[in-house]
């Protein structure tokens, strides 16, 4: 059996859309939700900016997980920008996945900026799931640790 | 072939002919321009002219001439993803439709333990000549990788048709089917998998390069600032970095003509990369093949309100 790693913080990496989900993070913070201090909050001017290869960058650079946050279909701020996402993102966590990358390493969420309750929910079960499945030693880089 | 090529090469009609060039050994051919109409003589097509000829032509239609290009079957989706992205002018080419009754792997011959070739006979069976004595096997047994799940025999996109019986068949095998397998083992199994293939990967870039999808005049593997650009993989994080992101570039517009597996000297199958998002991009958004039609359809650079959310992922029958 794996023994865990009492002390394991995984380090997350969370883009937010400038739009919603960056203001959704802001709410939770001034609303006095509780989230994992492990997530990094990356600010995107839409979640359609995420290009696959930050994913792996941030993979490479140590991340034991990749969320990206978007505006709720329908509601992005560039009109469409979120479903290229939707789609893009989808068939790169499936080869992530297929590469043998576990699926629960990355993940889409859509979350508005009155959703602070909700950010705080995802980040929490997002970063409660990851310190389950421990470090991510598939896809880092050696060189990139200290 | 040789005949029509020469007819159009002399009357002007083309100024060059883009077809397989006979080498020094029987199984030797290589693509090639021919500009003069006694060079034809060195023309070759046989089974082993598994070439894609399509990616040729953007360096040719750079020139100022028109250009008679012999495509097969498959090589015919290639090209029309080439026009839909305007890589290529229509009004450049002649393109001449030949048939294919699927095109053979000289590494397979290889590894059954036929070496020395000196002379090959294609029938319904091969009848090899080796400087160790004859050989004789089935066609089947040596198709390329590409030719066991044929797109069909149907031409795409074309000025006229000659050559042989083209509603020959081959055997339609399941293009999924490895793909299949792979989704169905644990996440730790599929690691192993890839990591043990592409581990063997040398960065000889290859796969991009004879990609009829790969396009870009600049593209990001030669973009020193990318830290991606070309050179030896120096950890495991960038053959799987590399791979991912090749055939990330290429999804949606893959018509999976199986040039990069057919060219790897390392024998990775890169074409399972490229088959795993044509898979998804049909399961999730609708049957799709690239290079149907000269239409630009990607199904990246559309959507619907519909889409599925990527927990779909999840949530697949058969695999865990």
């Amino acid at each position: 059996m794996q023994v865990k790693d009492q002390n394991f913080k995984p380090l997350v990496v969370s883009f937010c859309c400038n739009w919603c989900s960056y203001a959704g993070a802001d709410l939770a913070g001034s609303s006095r939700l509780e989230y994992p201090a492990e997530v990094k909050i990356i600010r995107i001017p839409c979640s359609c900016r995420v290009d696959p290869l930050f994913v792996l960058r941030a993979f490479q650079r140590g991340a034991d997980g990749v969320i990206i946050n978007g505006c709720h279909p329908g509601d992005c701020h560039y009109t469409s920008g979120n479903y290229f996402t939707r789609r893009r993102m989808t068939l790169l966590f499936s080869m992530l996945d297929y590469l043998g990358i576990e699926r629960e390493r990355t993940r889409l969420e859509w979350v508005s900026a009155a959703e602070g309750a909700r950010f705080a929910k995802v980040m929490n079960e997002f970063v409660g799931k990851l310190h389950e499945m421990g470090a991510n030693k598939r896809l880092g880089d050696i060189r990139c640790k200290e | 072939m040789r005949q029509k090529a020469h007819e159009l090469l002399s009357s002007g009609a083309v100024g060059a002919v883009l077809a397989w060039e006979k080498g020094e050994l029987p199984y030797d051919t290589s693509p090639a321009v021919f500009r003069d109409a006694e060079a034809l003589d060195k023309m070759v097509y046989n089974g082993f002219c598994g070439s894609n000829l399509s990616k040729y032509l953007i360096e040719q239609g750079k020139q100022d001439e028109k250009v008679l290009v012999f495509l097969k079957p498959c090589d015919t989706y290639s090209l029309n993803q080439l026009l839909s992205e305007n890589r290529v002018a229509r009004e450049k080419l002649h393109i001449i439709g030949i048939g294919c009754k699927g095109k053979l792997d000289v590494e397979k011959l290889r590894t059954q333990g036929i070496k020395g070739i000196t002379g090959i006979e294609e029938n319904e069976t091969l009848k090899i000549q080796t400087l160790y004595g004859d050989h004789e096997l089935p066609r089947e047994d040596v198709l390329l990788e590409k030719c066991l799940s044929c797109k069909g025999k149907d031409h795409k996109v074309y000025d006229e048709l000659i050559g042989e019986d083209l509603s020959a068949d081959t055997e339609q095998g399941d293009k999924y089917a490895k793909v299949a397998e792979l989704e169905g083992q644990t996440p730790a199994e599929r690691f192993a998998f890839w990591r043990g293939e592409l581990s063997k990967c040398i960065r000889c870039n290859a796969c991009r390069n004879t990609c009829p999808s790969c396009t870009c005049l600049k593209c990001v593997f030669d973009n020193a600032h990318s830290g991606v650009a070309a050179k030896v993989n120096a950890t495991e994080f960038e053959e799987n970095m590399f791979h991912i992101i090749r055939a990330f570039h290429v999804a949606g517009r893959c018509s999976d003509c199986g040039e990069c597996s057919r060219v790897c000297p390392q024998g990775i199958p890169i074409h399972l990369l490229n088959r795993k998002f044509i898979k998804d991009i049909s399961g999730f958004y609708g049957e799709f093949q690239a290079g149907e039609t000269a239409e630009l359809n990607s199904p990246l650079l559309c959507y619907d309100l519909e889409d599925a959310e990527p927990n779909i992922i999840s949530k697949r029958e058969g695999d865990n």
